[in-house]
């Protein structure tokens, strides 16, 4: 049954085959994308819920045993982390059906995106550092090439302040693997685990080497300048799977590293995380308030919000990771939900200068509606997925003792309805201003609701079935903090 | 020879971080190249090389004769260079494609996106 680990790279992978094949033929790619966006998610279901019945599963490639060849291992974490993705995955590439252009298409938009999901999903699944770091290439070439694709000059210059700093990031990523491995000889991760029991000292120099490098990736404070300067550039199905997934899975590594292998020294390097976490939600929130370009305002908001997982991470009690694990999810829904209807918005009117756009309310009920639900989901307002997550945290972060940083999550929550509430006044509620010049273009068709409606009925489910929501977002923080249960699941008996 | 070699790689990241200061974006490439290129060796000098022995057991023996350098390093060191040829190949087309849309090589110009 284990052999299931492997699918979710393995459907991407031929999808992606398949498509490049046929790169003239739209019928075929769309064929490839839709099944391997209903094979893709189907497998994460079923590894969901295998990991949620038997714990933690490994599967050895080439059948050579840990510590010695490379490992997949699913559990809670990473399981509700390719769920999540999955469904994003299959929303985006339906809405990039109708959206995206015919040179862009021809250029192999679609064999790129099947090449970044399985990127994405390789580093949800991998047990083993090193192949960490590859498939952090394989997402980030397929991101380059997304993000210049058939790009005027903003697209190449964002694609340049994008390239740099990533660049940068894997480098760093790659110095740290190379001093923890000349450090304990080995790059699997539960052997790493087992090594660093306890330890500090050179361990947390290497620790600090991994925050910049997954920081850079996830976009925190001080590091997350690369991401307005280039997430509103490209089309926006890709900013919209930018958003849900690329900076998440720099989350998703910051977070395995720092509940798995550095929890030496926790009063110092995931002091340091809080801190961090701090300034990453004040500063985005300040940036997407200053803003008056609808995709800038969103991608600001990604930076912010990055802020709140690590306050969970940073925190570091079963609560907080709790919340921290509930607040990736909702994020990831919201926020590419937030990014695909102001490409509705943009299709619409022509534009994406909040000063411009006016009328979409009274053109399309429906669509106001759905950005309603997730743009008041993301400023945390009750009974949507947003206030849940922030709930545990705010709670959370007071019971540990860290009543100012939960103070700082408060007053950014504030500030993002203030921020959310603009887009809605701007862009939704006033009249189209006769001086912009720019045309209604009437109602959106199906295939770019459908995605945006689903999103929204995700959102609005966890936000109703909150109560099981937690319960899962405990049960995967109680098995990231057992640190023995992973060793013993990868390494068998004998550790 | 471990102390040559963290010369060698510090003076390469103290090389790299000079380019990627520049305001040049082809400098900024070179500091890129040169960072790829100072962690490939700082991979290669943690597998602690040592002249002479192979990692290979002699018939009836439980271990390597001689002291041996850690093959395992050195198969990242293959994976990240195949990596970083790649990222870096793409990344001058993006910098020549960068000087034919905005006709510049200066980082400072490139400011339409952050206003």
């Amino acid at each position: 049954m284990n052999v299931l680990l492997a699918l979710p790279i393995v459907v991407p992978m031929a999808a992606a085959a398949v498509s490049l094949a046929f790169r003239r033929s739209p019928k075929v790619q769309y064929a490839a994308g839709a099944v391997s966006s209903a094979a893709g998610l189907a497998v994460a279901v079923g590894i969901f819920f295998n990991v949620s019945r038997e714990g933690i599963l490994k599967l050895e490639i080439g059948n050579w045993p840990a510590p010695f060849g490379i490992v997949l291992v699913a559990d809670l974490f990473s399981a509700i982390m390719l769920l999540v993705s999955t469904v994003i995955a299959a929303a985006v590439f339906v809405y990039s059906t109708a959206s995206t252009d015919e040179e862009r298409r021809s250029l192999g938009f679609y064999p790129l995106l099947q090449v970044l999901l399985m990127g994405v999903y390789g580093a949800f699944m991998t047990g083993d550092l090193f192949n960490l770091y590859v498939w952090f290439e394989v997402m980030l070439m397929a991101s380059f090439v997304l993000l210049s694709l058939g790009g005027g000059r903003a697209q190449i210059e964002g694609a340049i302040k994008y390239l740099a700093l990533n660049l940068i990031s894997s480098a760093f990523f790659l110095a740290a693997t190379a001093v923890l491995y000349g450090i304990t000889g080995t790059v699997n991760f539960a052997e790493l685990a087992r090594q660093l029991d306890g330890q500090s000292g050179s361990v947390t120099v290497v620790a600090m080497l991994f925050l910049v490098a997954f920081s850079i990736k996830a976009a925190a404070f001080p590091f997350f300048f690369w991401l307005p300067a280039s997430y509103h550039t490209p089309p926006v199905a890709v900013s919209a799977v930018f958003a849900g997934l690329l900076t998440k899975v720099g989350v998703y590594a910051l977070v395995r590293v720092f509940t798995l292998l550095f929890v030496g020294d926790t009063a110092f390097t995931h002091g340091i995380i809080l801190w961090m976490a701090a300034f990453t939600m004040i500063v985005g929130v300040l940036g997407a308030v200053s803003q008056n370009d609808a995709r800038r305002v969103l991608s600001f908001h990604i930076v912010s919000q990055i802020g709140y997982m690590l306050m969970g991470l940073g925190i570091f009690t079963p609560a907080a990771l709790a919340g921290c694990v509930f607040y990736i999810f909702h994020h990831m829904l919201v926020k590419t939900n937030l990014f695909l209807v102001a490409g509705i918005a943009e299709k619409t009117l022509g534009t994406f200068e909040l000063k411009k756009m006016g009328g979409l309310y009274a053109s399309s009920p429906l669509l106001a509606g759905l950005f309603l639900v997730s743009a008041l989901s993301l400023a945390g307002l009750p009974p949507l997925s947003g206030f849940f997550a922030k709930l545990i945290l705010i709670k959370s972060g007071i019971e540990a003792g860290a009543g100012w940083v939960s103070a700082v999550a408060l007053i950014v929550g504030l500030l993002t309805l203030f921020s959310m509430t603009k887009i809605w006044n701007e862009a939704f509620w006033k009249p189209l201003p006769a001086s912009s010049g720019a045309t209604n273009g009437g109602r959106p068709a199906f295939a770019w609701i459908a995605p945006v409606a689903l999103l929204a009925a995700c959102t609005v489910a966890i936000g109703l079935a909150a109560g099981p929501a937690y319960d899962l977002s405990l049960r995967t923080a109680t098995q990231l903090m057992d640190r023995g249960a992973y060793v013993q699941a990868v390494l068998g008996d004998g550790s | 020879m471990a102390i040559l070699f963290c010369v060698v790689v510090g003076f390469l990241y103290a090389a790299a971080l000079y380019m990627l200061l520049s305001r040049s974006v082809v400098k900024l490439l070179m500091g890129l190249i040169l960072l790829s290129h100072a962690t490939n060796l700082l991979i290669f000098s943690a597998g602690r090389p040592v002249r002479g022995g192979v990692p290979l057991v002699p018939p009836g023996a439980a271990a390597p004769s001689q002291p041996f350098p850690d093959p395992l390093a050195q198969a990242m060191i293959l994976t990240a260079i195949v990596i970083s040829f790649g990222v870096l190949a793409f990344a001058l087309v993006l910098v020549y494609r960068c000087h034919a849309a905005t006709g510049s090589d200066d980082v400072d110009e490139l400011r339409n996106t952050e206003l």
